[in-house]
This record gives structure tokens, C-alpha cells and sequence, in this order.
């Protein structure tokens, strides 16, 4: 057997017994629209945990951060800072966020805003911004299977064909399992993540430099600059830092299927709890960090960064492990891809076509429709995929521009009686408007400030003005939560 | 929704002013600690730090009546 064939076997082989106990998991559950979106809302903190971290350690961990520390240096260090940040702002959000789950039996990003706010025009918006921010995260895992499938055969196959016949698979996951499904895969996936993590980040600076220590004292001498803000960039300085963590910490819970993912815990306490043990799971981070300089060393002239890791895994180990390897990173790209497009497909249903356009459909018709919209979203994502060459941070970079616009209205409206619809929607409007035209316009950063952030600052002051202007409604103060509940 | 408590408050800023508003004290490479460059190393042992301060913004929070102690789960 030729190495290629020996490690995409073993990818293969690594992919279908994932999806055999995807399919098992979710086969013994009847798949009613709860079940399918938020597992009957009864799972404790172990699946919860292995959910939201399944959801969490995706391609962007495995092949983007090292991609970036190869390429970019100093700047990749963002990712080791917001990470334990954003379960901080989570320890505070989600926990309330649940006890309005519960009590409104919600189950989209969309549904909540529908319930604070009282309209439906808003939640079909939010879930118009949520599902069209998550594109770009669904093309990030798109890309990293093209990728590991390109390494793994040593470029014997195409990025195109693999990408194409990898989505497949895991639309083909999507339909069958669900939510519960996922999170029994999310456990193979995390114990191969882990072990190859820590397995890559040890032995590649130790076969090459002798240590980490080693490594590190090696690019000191070769690139001293490499490892401080800007790094080898010229505008990603410690006001860029600043302004990216700021923003992806607040934004990592926005996404509609990590806020979706909350609903899926039994309670508020689980939720509290969880967030102050999470940011121990992120010390894989440093470890591809690690990788990806330790590649920058050693093969210097490679086309793109987020080829760094597996080039480097692919010279310096056996094809089986090489495999190995890959399907780890195969099924970090595909358990979360599986939820965004879940996620994707149940807003477009429920929260946008069926209140604009057919109010009469039942619940199971929504299913349904959610079902064939997983595949138009992916086909959008997989075209996105093959006609761009953006690097896998960037990409979620963008994502996270768009859905931190989300922010105002969940955390006011939670935790103000104030703030109103109006006032979150032009707000929303505002920011997306902000980030659209200074991404299309080249100018993110602007004046080194993240393009999502300056979004976000404009974005809270429209929705303060707003609700200073407007007159106070008498019902608002009794009201918290505007209890529409037979429109949800 | 009950607003946390300004202690919990507290304790959440801390990470933030740590790894986030500091960037400018602490984003350098020299004194190399345990053969890591100062930022990775500051970065590193914030991850095993912010968990204790999340346990004491837990705390603040039962002992205000925010939330009940936590009951054992049964999975």
C-alpha cells in the first residue's frame, strides 16, 4: 500500500465509525422538531459539556490557529486570550439565557429575540444575520477537510472533489441523528483531538529542536519579531489585539448554535458550572500555536499556513499516523459543521420562512423544510469554499463581525427593562451596516481598531440613543419578557 | 433576570484586565519562563487562573442568594 492510500483509509475508517454511533445515538430517539434541535432539553453537564466543546475545538483550533502562528505570529496570540474570556461573559449570560428557555420553551437565537422583544420582523432579521454569518464558518470546515483530504493524499487528490464528497457525509449525519447524535461523536472526536494535540505540539519541537524551550530560543534567534504584536503583519498591532478579543469573547456564545446549544442543558447550575472548568480544555491551544512555529522553521516556503500542521505531521511521522491525525481534524471540521448547519437550517424554517411566508405550516413541515435547506446552505458554503482562498482565521473572523452584532440586544435584554425592539433593531442594523462597508471598502482594520468592533461600539450607541429617545411604553416595566408564547 | 453581583462582577474583570487591557505590559518575549516566551507564558497561566476566578464568582453568587448551592447531578 502506498502511504496515500494507507492514511485516507485510515481517515475513512475513522469517519464511518463516527457515523455509525452518530446514527445509532439518534436512531433511538424519536426525531420530533425538540428532539432534533435541542435533545428533549435534558442533557447534564457531561454532555453538555462534550456539546459545547465539541462545537467549540473546531478546524479553526486545529489547522487555523496553527495556520496563523505559521503565517502571522504575535497576532495568533489572540486566540490564546480570548478563549478563557468568553467563558467568563458566558458564566454571566448563559445561565439567565436558559431560565428563558425553559420558561418560554425556546428554541433558536431567533425565538429568544421574538420573546424579549415582541416582533416578529426582529427575529426573522436575527435569524437572516445568524444563518448568513454562519456560512463563513461552515465554509472553515469545508476548507480544512479539503485541506486534510489534499495533505493526507499527497496531493493525489483535489481539494474540490474531497470537499464536495466530504459535505455529503455529514449532511447525510445531519439528517439522520441530530443533536444527540452529534454529541455522541463530539466524544470520539474530542479523545482524537486530544491525544493528537498534545501528541503534535510535544514531539514535533522535540524532533526537530529538542524541546519547546528549544524551539522557542530557536525563532528568537531567527525572527525575534515573529513572536510580539504585529508579528510578520503590519496592522494587527495591541490595538487590533484589544479590540479582537474584546470582540470574540463577547461574540463566542452569539453564534445561534452555541446560544442554541445552551437549550440543550437540564439546568442553569450545569451551564454555571461548565463555563468555570472550559477555559482548562483551551491548553490545547498553545500546543498548535507551538506547531505551527516549529513549521515556520522547518519548511519556511510553504503556499499557505493552514497547510503548516499536517505538511509538518506528514514529513515527520508514518502514514498511519498521519491518518490518524487527519481524522481527528476530519471530525473536528464535521461535528461542528454538522450544528451550524442544523442551526442554519432550523432558523431559516422556523424563525424566517414560516412567519413571513407560510404561517400555517405545522411542526413537522418545518422539519422537514429545515432538512432541505441543510442542503442548499451547504451548497452555498461548499461554492464559497472552492472560489475563495481566505485563511481559516480570517474566516471566522468575519463570522464573528457579523454575529456579535447579536450582543446589545441579548445582554440588555436580559439585564434591562429599558431597552426595546426598535431600539435592538436599528442597532443590529447599524453595526452589520458598519462592518459591510469597512470590509468591502479594505479598510479592517480601521485605524487599527477590528472592523466587528468598531461594528459593535456604533452598534450599542444606536441602541442607547434609541431607547433614550423613545418614550417609555407603560408595559414595559411590568413586562419583562413580552410572553408572546403562542407565536413561538 | 437578577443582575449577577458586583463581587462576581468583579471577579469576571479580572481575566479581562489580565489578558485583554494589559496587552501592553505584558506582550514581550523577555524573561523567557519555563522556556516560554513572557506573552505565551502570561497567556498560558491565565488559562489555569481564570477557573479560579470563575469559582470565586460562583461563590459571591450562592453566598448572595443568587443562585442555590450546587445539588449533585445524576447523569
Amino acid at each position: 500500500m502506498t502511504p496515500s492510500l494507507i492514511a485516507l483509509s485510515m481517515i475513512a475508517g475513522i469517519i464511518l465509525i463516527a457515523s455509525v454511533v452518530g446514527f445509532y445515538a439518534g436512531a433511538r430517539h424519536k426525531m420530533d422538531l425538540e428532539q432534533w434541535t435541542v435533545g428533549g432539553r435534558g442533557f447534564g453537564l457531561v454532555l453538555v459539556w462534550l456539546l459545547m466543546a465539541g462545537e467549540v475545538y473546531t478546524t479553526f483550533t486545529f489547522l487555523g490557529a496553527s495556520g496563523w502562528a505559521y503565517s502571522r505570529g504575535g497576532p495568533a496570540l489572540y486566540i490564546l486570550a480570548y478563549m478563557p474570556l468568553a467563558y467568563v461573559i458566558s458564566f454571566f449570560i448563559l445561565p439567565p439565557i436558559w431560565e428563558v428557555g425553559r420558561k418560554y420553551r425556546l428554541q433558536t437565537q431567533a425565538d429568544f429575540f421574538q420573546i424579549r422583544y415582541g416582533s416578529k420582523a426582529l427575529s426573522a432579521f436575527v435569524a437572516l444575520v445568524g444563518v448568513v454569518f454562519i456560512i463563513p464558518y461552515l465554509q472553515l470546515q469545508l476548507v480544512g477537510l479539503g485541506i486534510i483530504v489534499e495533505v493526507s493524499s499527497f496531493g493525489g487528490i483535489h481539494r474540490t472533489p474531497a470537499m464536495i464528497f466530504a459535505f455529503a457525509i455529514v449532511a447525510a449525519f445531519v439528517f439522520t441523528s441530530g443533536v444527540r447524535g452529534i454529541a455522541w461523536v463530539s466524544v470520539i472526536k474530542d479523545f482524537l483531538l486530544l491525544f493528537a494535540a498534545v501528541f503534535i505540539g510535544i514531539a514535533v519541537p522535540y524532533m526537530y529542536f529538542g524541546g519547546i524551550g528549544k524551539m522557542f530560543a530557536a525563532v528568537i534567534h531567527a525572527r525575534p519579531a515573529h513572536l510580539v504584536l504585529p508579528g510578520a503583519t503590519k496592522n494587527l498591532g495591541q490595538t487590533w489585539f484589544i479590540s479582537t478579543v474584546l470582540l470574540t469573547s463577547f461574540g463566542f456564545y452569539m453564534w445561534p448554535q452555541g446560544f442554541g446549544s445552551s437549550f440543550t442543558a437540564k439546568s442553569s447550575d450545569t451551564l454555571r458550572r461548565n463555563a468555570v472548568v472550559m477555559p482548562l480544555y483551551g491548553i490545547t491551544m498553545p500546543l498548535m500555536l507551538f506547531v505551527g512555529l516549529s513549521a515556520m522553521l522547518v519548511l519556511p516556503n510553504l503556499s499557505n499556513g493552514d497547510l503548516s500542521l499536517l505538511t509538518i505531521v506528514r514529513k515527520s511521522f508514518p502514514a498511519w499516523l498521519l491518518g490518524l491525525i487527519g481524522g481527528a481534524g476530519a471530525l473536528t471540521a464535521m461535528v461542528p459543521a454538522a450544528i451550524q448547519m442544523l442551526t442554519a437550517a432550523t432558523l431559516f424554517a422556523k424563525n424566517l420562512w414560516r412567519p413571513i411566508f407560510a404561517p400555517t405550516m405545522s411542526d413537522q413541515q418545518v422539519a422537514t423544510l429545515a432538512r432541505i435547506t441543510v442542503l442548499v446552505i451547504t451548497a452555498i458554503a461548499l461554492i464559497f469554499a472552492v472560489y475563495s482562498s481566505v485563511t481559516i482565521v480570517s474566516l471566522l473572523l468575519l463570522g464573528y463581525a457579523g454575529v456579535t452584532q447579536f450582543f446589545p440586544g441579548v445582554v440588555l435584554g436580559l439585564f434591562s427593562k429599558r431597552v426595546n425592539g426598535p431600539a435592538v433593531f436599528s442597532g443590529i442594523i447599524a453595526g452589520i451596516s458598519a462592518v459591510t462597508f469597512l470590509m468591502l471598502t479594505r479598510r479592517d482594520p480601521w485605524m487599527g481598531w477590528n472592523a466587528g468592533f468598531v461594528g459593535l461600539c456604533l452598534n450599542f450607541a444606536v441602541v442607547a440613543t434609541v431607547t433614550v429617545v423613545l418614550p417609555r411604553r407603560a408595559s414595559e416595566d411590568t413586562n419583562f419578557f413580552a410572553a408572546k408564547v403562542s407565536s413561538i | 433576570m437578577k443582575r449577577p453581583t458586583l463581587g462576581a462582577i468583579f471577579f469576571g474583570l479580572v481575566p479581562f484586565v489580565a489578558v485583554c487591557f494589559s496587552v501592553s505590559l505584558w506582550d514581550r518575549i523577555h524573561p523567557i519562563i519555563l522556556g516560554l516566551p513572557f506573552n505565551f507564558f502570561w497567556l498560558i497561566l491565565w488559562m489555569l487562573l481564570t477557573p479560579l476566578c470563575l469559582c470565586a464568582a460562583y461563590r459571591m453568587e450562592v453566598h448572595s442568594g443568587n443562585i442555590s448551592p450546587a445539588k449533585k447531578e445524576i447523569h
